[in-house]
């Protein structure tokens, strides 16, 4: 029996398909279809720039997902999600110039992402916490350096060009067609990923995460499972690369450094570790904090603090300074992120005006 | 104490579930278990006594695989598991609970069980991600419906959708038991199931033990401290002190004896001193 309600006064599910559905009710999964649709009206009236936004918040998120996945969902770490970004997008620019059509292409980019997550991500069948996050670390490294150097893969200092994405002979590569690209990206990876944790190994992963000791007597595999949640996380990455290589025409080793790293991190955290929307949100959040930031410039420009600090010249520390704020401010007020203050918003409004 | 019980006349080996043979394990100089033998028929609830540090959970995860053995082996259903991985053991029929609490404390109280269906389950990540296309979404339902009769038996529905970790102490206790249940193992280890427990939750627990060994047929090894509980529902009881096996016997013979008296009581026991074979009780 469907519910028509927004949160049920009570469980009315009767079988155990209608008890393992995604969304809890059946307005809360029609909301949902009704912001993919008017997403999809989006690109009728919005501005190149706002499109530009909304793509950005995309190929990140589903990047940002992969971490999620990782850090959140197998209580791992890693401090070197951008390389595999970076590696997604070398990996799609090459195989499109070889003539793989772009959206195989993509797909492509992300199997072998995974495969390169995979080997970097030996090391956390043996070693935990920080020792792992310094085994991350080295992936960062020698795969930068390894952009740099590959020239025949990624065309070494120079970069390499990604051809534009075009699907059944159809150029899809202006903000307002990749814009459907993107979206049906994200919807599949974040589909995805919501199955993956309803399912047989994201409990698994799940379970490493809380207590490995009784995943281990549970019949987990914990070398096998610690080993996938790079793969996977990986696979996500380089997905996001791709679409990010074919939206720019352009890849570079330039941008892929440890601060990029850093930021994905910080998405995560902010959004919600171990919440799929949360990196969502997450993302949102951060592409979202320089415009605020810009525009926040832009209104202050002129008065005593603008004079004061130059606000124009700093506003790429400003931008730095923000996020770095902004990651504080979460670990110390909103540790369980966005995702956990939209619950908590919810909650409220379950039992509104009566909150007690 | 009938001495009918199934199990009670002392298996022969040849026909024991588990058969663990002069197990020995060490830590650097520290004698955890020394010689330690003994065997469990199918269909037994055998239950390890001893006083704080006897080496009680040391054998257990000896069983389960969290340790492996300095010296000697664990054979299950006649084959050699000495070193097999712990999470191999699940797969071939051995489950347990743990002394301290072990659950996920940040999934829900059915997700917890339903890791224990880990290894009937087939679904991998490519068809979990796929969910709706390729069969997970089916095998999962079907699994549902057996993690709820584990459920309904350890009556804990009222909290199926709660986070494990939210819950009360009884309570998570039950939802482990039920954890371990869903794995469907043959030999089930429990590690002090009661401790902690007020009169009515250990008489509760004690129920559900009996039901398990006699209605789902699963041969049970537990460590409980409550005598009580031990000696009414246990078919044969094993003795353990500083590592060493005192008596192995029927409750009642086992109660009896001088030797774990003596142990309880804290006496000198020359039996500890000396190099001896442990007393064998008669049935």
């Amino acid at each position: 029996m469907a519910i028509d309600t927004m949160r049920a006064c009570g469980d009315y599910r009767t079988s155990y398909a209608a008890d393992q559905t995604i969304f809890a009710t059946r307005l809360t999964m029609l909301f949902c279809v009704a912001a993919v649709i008017l997403l999809c009206v989006l690109p009728l009236f919005a501005s190149r720039y706002t499109l530009s936004l909304f793509i950005q918040m995309g190929y990140l998120g589903i990047a940002a997902l992969g971490l999620n996945i990782l850090v959140g969902f197998s209580g791992q770490i890693s401090i070197g999600h951008a390389v595999f970004f970076g590696f997604g997008g070398f990996a799609s620019a090459y195989l499109a110039n070889q003539g793989v059509p772009v959206p195989l292409a993509i797909v492509l980019a992300g199997v072998w992402t995974t495969v390169v997550g995979l080997i970097f991500g030996l090391p956390a069948a043996r070693v935990k916490g920080l020792y792992l996050a310094i085994a991350t670390l080295a992936a960062q490294f020698i795969l930068q350096d390894f952009f740099v150097r590959a020239e025949w893969f990624t065309g070494g200092t120079h970069g390499a060009m990604a051809p534009p994405f075009t699907l059944f002979g159809y150029d899809l590569s202006s903000d307002q067609y990749y814009f459907y690209v993107v979206l049906f990206f994200v919807v599949v990876t974040y589909l995805g990923a919501t199955n993956l944790m309803r399912s047989r190994d994201g409990r698994a992963l799940i379970a490493v995460r809380d207590h490995y000791l009784s995943a281990e007597m549970m019949g987990v595999n914990l070398a096998k499972y610690r080993t996938m949640a790079f793969g996977i996380s990986s696979f996500y990455a380089g997905i996001g690369g791709a679409l990010y290589a074919h939206y720019v025409g352009f890849m570079s080793v330039e941008g892929l450094d440890i601060l990029f790293s850093i930021q994905f991190l910080g998405m995560i955290i902010i959004g919600g570790l171990g919440s799929i929307m949360g990196s969502l949100m997450g993302t949102v959040f951060m592409v979202l904090l320089p415009e605020a930031t810009g525009w926040l410039a832009g209104a202050l420009s002129g008065s005593a603090l603008d004079q004061a600090l130059h606000l124009k010249d700093g506003i790429t520390y400003l931008r730095e300074m923000l996020i770095g704020l902004a990651i504080i401010l979460f670990l110390i007020f909103e540790p369980d992120g966005l995702a956990h203050r939209w619950k908590q918003i919810k909650a409220y409004w379950k039992l509104y005006p009566f909150s007690y | 104490m009938s001495t009918t019980t199934p199990g009670a006349q002392g298996a022969s080996h040849a026909s024991a579930l588990l058969d663990v043979r002069d197990i020995s394990l060490r830590f650097g100089g520290l004698k955890a278990l020394t010689n330690v033998s003994f065997h469990v028929a199918p269909g037994e609830l055998f239950s390890i006594i001893g006083p704080n540090g006897a080496g009680k959970t040391s054998m257990l995860n000896c069983i389960s695989g969290r340790y492996t053995p300095t010296e000697g082996r664990v054979f299950f259903q006649g084959k050699d598991v000495t070193r097999l991985k712990p999470n191999k053991r699940a797969a071939i029929g051995i489950g347990r609970t743990f002394q301290n609490l072990a659950l996920f404390g940040h999934m829900s109280v059915l997700d917890n069980i339903m890791v224990g269906r880990h290894h009937l389950l087939k679904n991998n990540f490519l068809t979990g991600s796929l969910y709706w296309i390729g069969g997970a979404q089916k095998e999962e339902l079907e699994h549902r419906r057996v993690v709820e009769e584990v459920i309904d038996f350890l009556e804990i529905q009222h909290v199926r959708k709660a986070t494990a970790g939210t819950l009360s102490y009884g309570l998570r206790k039950r939802v482990e038991l039920a954890r371990a249940v869903a794995l469907e193992p043959k030999l089930i280890l429990l590690d002090e199931p009661m401790a902690g427990m007020n009169q009515e939750e250990k008489e509760d627990m004690a129920r559900t033990i009996v039901d398990l060994n006699e209605e789902w047929g699963m041969t049970i090894i537990m460590i409980e401290h409550d005598m009580g509980v031990v000696m009414d529902i246990s078919h044969r009881v094993m003795v353990l002190d500083f590592g060493k096996k005192l008596v192995e016997g029927l409750p009642a013979d086992v109660l009896a004896n001088e030797h774990v008296r003596k142990a309880y009581l804290g006496e000198e026991d020359p039996l500890l001193e000396e190099e001896t074979s442990p007393v064998a009780l008669s049935a």
